[in-house]
């Protein structure tokens, strides 16, 4: 997957411009920066939803240029906030994930990869119970079980960890991490630097819908790039332990 | 599930097809049609003219509102999928209404371009312009708000009203009371020419709605969610409304407005059978039949020599049903979000 000059309009403003990215089989790629920045749109760009200008490629191929159920089974969206209109069952939901491959070979994996899903976000516990019902940390990682399940080599996730607490938001980038060990490609928009420094490959820092730095969090998560970016005086430790990047707001 | 309907449809239709001026008992009811059916099976009609009262009368009337029910009960449920909303429905939004309008401009015009599908033809083609102003009207982001839902309702409503009006004064008296019929919604006018329209245009639509059912599933996600999933949403959207205006019309085409249906029916199965709609839409055409027919027998022998009009009947359940709906959808969303 790879996007080359990627420039988004929305309502006349320009939202993404001139974006290069690309993602490597098993890596975790991260979008950080602050509100507005870009990183949600410049998602829904790779993903096929927004016209952009440029080219974005998946798998070798302009993404907006694929049959909508082809490229159902190469990537898998999480959006930012789920909503389910009526009352399925946290199964159900899951199992929409494999809709894509209906009428493949591949769907002889349903059950396999809607129990492997539901194990890694831990939601086997309350398959019976109606979307509706469940906290939003619960539909959170209910809607990553969905995307989960439906195993497409791409996956792109705006903001997985946002409604999660603290043990949940580790369990559900680990097993991001986990499927990235599989070949697969992810990149994902986080809020929290201190996440994307320990579960990120690379980073892209975004700041009026342009790349201002690219690498790995060392090296873009740094105080004086981030003060600047964040319009916020940052403060960049090492971690004594295990010597990642740990980003504190000056109070 | 859909067994328990569909036995519960063949006793009511059983049942139906013999109460009424000439009362012929169920068995004799199956026995005529084993007979037409070449079946030398069970009792004859004993009663004087029976086998006439069964078949000129009585069986168009009753595989009529089979048609009709199970056509609104599935228009509703396709179309509270398509728009992601539970108060959805061909009544509710106006679309029974814009279809209403065509087929009355067809009466009144007296234009007879394509025969007795000529009224079939103009309900559709009201129906499907009226699924359009809604839907353009009601959907942000994918979803639609109850409020605006609603709103557009009335206002299609109102609109439909007043172009109703219109017609009505401007034709004679005949087509004054061909219009009041179609507002209050009536089987008495059923004959085996209606079923032959609206038959076909019902299987139709049912058939195309039992194979959008998986699809339709994938909305529930939202517009977006949807996609990444590999639906065709543009595509899907266009199908669905095209088949509920087709399912209305051939609703709406012979028997006027018949409200709630569609909006009572699915909401119970859906309290039975959970949100899927592979099951959803099969049992809400099978619900929907067995409502009609249920509430066209006691229409017309509820009053000994009077018939109430069916859609008068309906909305009398309905509209508090309806009432009850909202406020449950109100407090859930914690407001009119």
């Amino acid at each position: 997957m790879r996007a080359v000059g990627t420039h988004v309009d929305l309502g006349g403003t320009t939202v993404v411009d001139g974006v290069d990215l690309h993602v490597d089989a098993g890596e975790v790629v991260a979008l950080v920066g602050p509100n507005g920045a870009g990183k949600s749109t410049l998602l829904a760009a790779l993903a096929g939803d927004v016209p952009a200008g440029g080219r974005i490629e998946i798998d070798g191929r302009e993404v907006r240029a694929w049959k909508p159920v082809e490229l159902a089974r190469r990537r898998a969206v999480l959006p930012q906030r789920a909503m389910v209109s009526f009352p399925f069952t946290v199964g159900e939901v899951i199992a929409m994930g494999r809709a894509p491959w209906t009428g493949r070979p591949e769907s002889a994996e349903d059950e396999d990869a809607v129990a492997e899903a539901m194990r890694l976000t831990e939601t086997t516990g309350f398959a019976g119970r109606t979307f509706p019902a469940l906290s939003g940390g619960e539909q959170a990682r209910v809607a990553l079980a969905r995307v989960l399940a439906q195993r497409t080599p791409v996956l792109l996730l705006d903001e997985p960890t946002a409604a999660l607490d603290l043990r949940h938001q580790e369990l559900v980038l680990r097993a991001v991490r986990e499927r990235a060990g599989n070949s697969t490609r992810v990149v994902v928009v986080l809020h929290d630097l201190g996440l994307a420094a320990a579960y990120a490959d690379r980073t892209y820092l975004l700041a009026a819908g342009r790349v201002r730095a690219e690498g790995t969090p060392r090296e873009v998560f740094t105080a004086d790039l981030l003060s600047d970016v964040y319009q916020h005086e940052v403060e960049v430790f090492e971690h004594p332990r295990t010597g990642a990047p740990m980003v504190v707001p000056r109070r | 599930m859909i067994l328990g309907l569909a036995v519960g449809l063949a006793v009511v239709s059983l049942l139906a097809a013999g109460r009424g001026q000439v009362p012929i008992s169920p068995a004799e009811v199956a026995g005529s049609v084993l007979h037409r059916l070449g079946i030398d099976l069970g009792p004859l009609p004993a009663a004087m003219q029976g086998e006439n009262a069964l078949w000129l009368v009585r069986f168009p009337r009753v595989v009529l509102a089979l048609i009709v029910g199970a056509a609104l009960g599935c228009a509703g449920a396709l179309m509270q999928g398509v728009f992601g909303n539970p108060l959805a429905e061909p009544g509710v939004v106006g679309v029974s209404s814009g279809a209403a309008v065509g087929a009355a401009a067809a009466i009144v015009s007296g234009i007879t371009v394509a025969g007795i599908w000529t009224t079939a033809a103009a309900a559709f083609a009201g129906g499907v312009l009226t699924t359009l102003i809604v839907y353009a009207m009601s959907r942000a982001q994918g979803r639609t708000e109850v409020v605006t839902l609603v709103l557009t309702g009335v206002a299609v409503n109102a609109t439909a009203g007043a172009l109703l009006g219109l017609l009505m004064f401007m034709t004679d008296d005949d087509g004054v009371r061909a219009i009041a019929f179609w507002q209050l919604g009536s089987l008495a006018q059923a004959t085996w020419g209606a079923v032959a329209v609206a038959g076909p245009c019902a299987v139709t639509g049912l058939t195309v709605a039992v194979v959008l059912a998986r699809r339709v599933d994938l909305l529930a996600l939202g517009e977006r969610p949807a996609r990444h999933l590999g639906v065709d949403t543009e595509r899907l959207r266009i199908v669905a409304i095209v088949t509920t205006a087709l399912l209305t019309a051939s609703a709406v085409a012979f028997t006027g407005i018949i409200s709630f249906v569609g909006l009572v029916v699915p909401h119970l199965i859906r309290m039975v059978a959970g949100p899927g709609h592979r099951v959803l839409i099969p049992a809400s055409a099978l619900g929907g039949a067995l409502v009609v027919v249920t509430g066209d027998l006691i229409a017309r022998t509820a009053i000994d020599y009077q018939e109430l009009p069916l859609g008068v009947l309906t909305a009398v359940v309905g509209g508090p049903a309806f009432f009850w709906l909202l406020r449950r959808t109100r407090a859930r969303a914690g407001g009119w979000g």
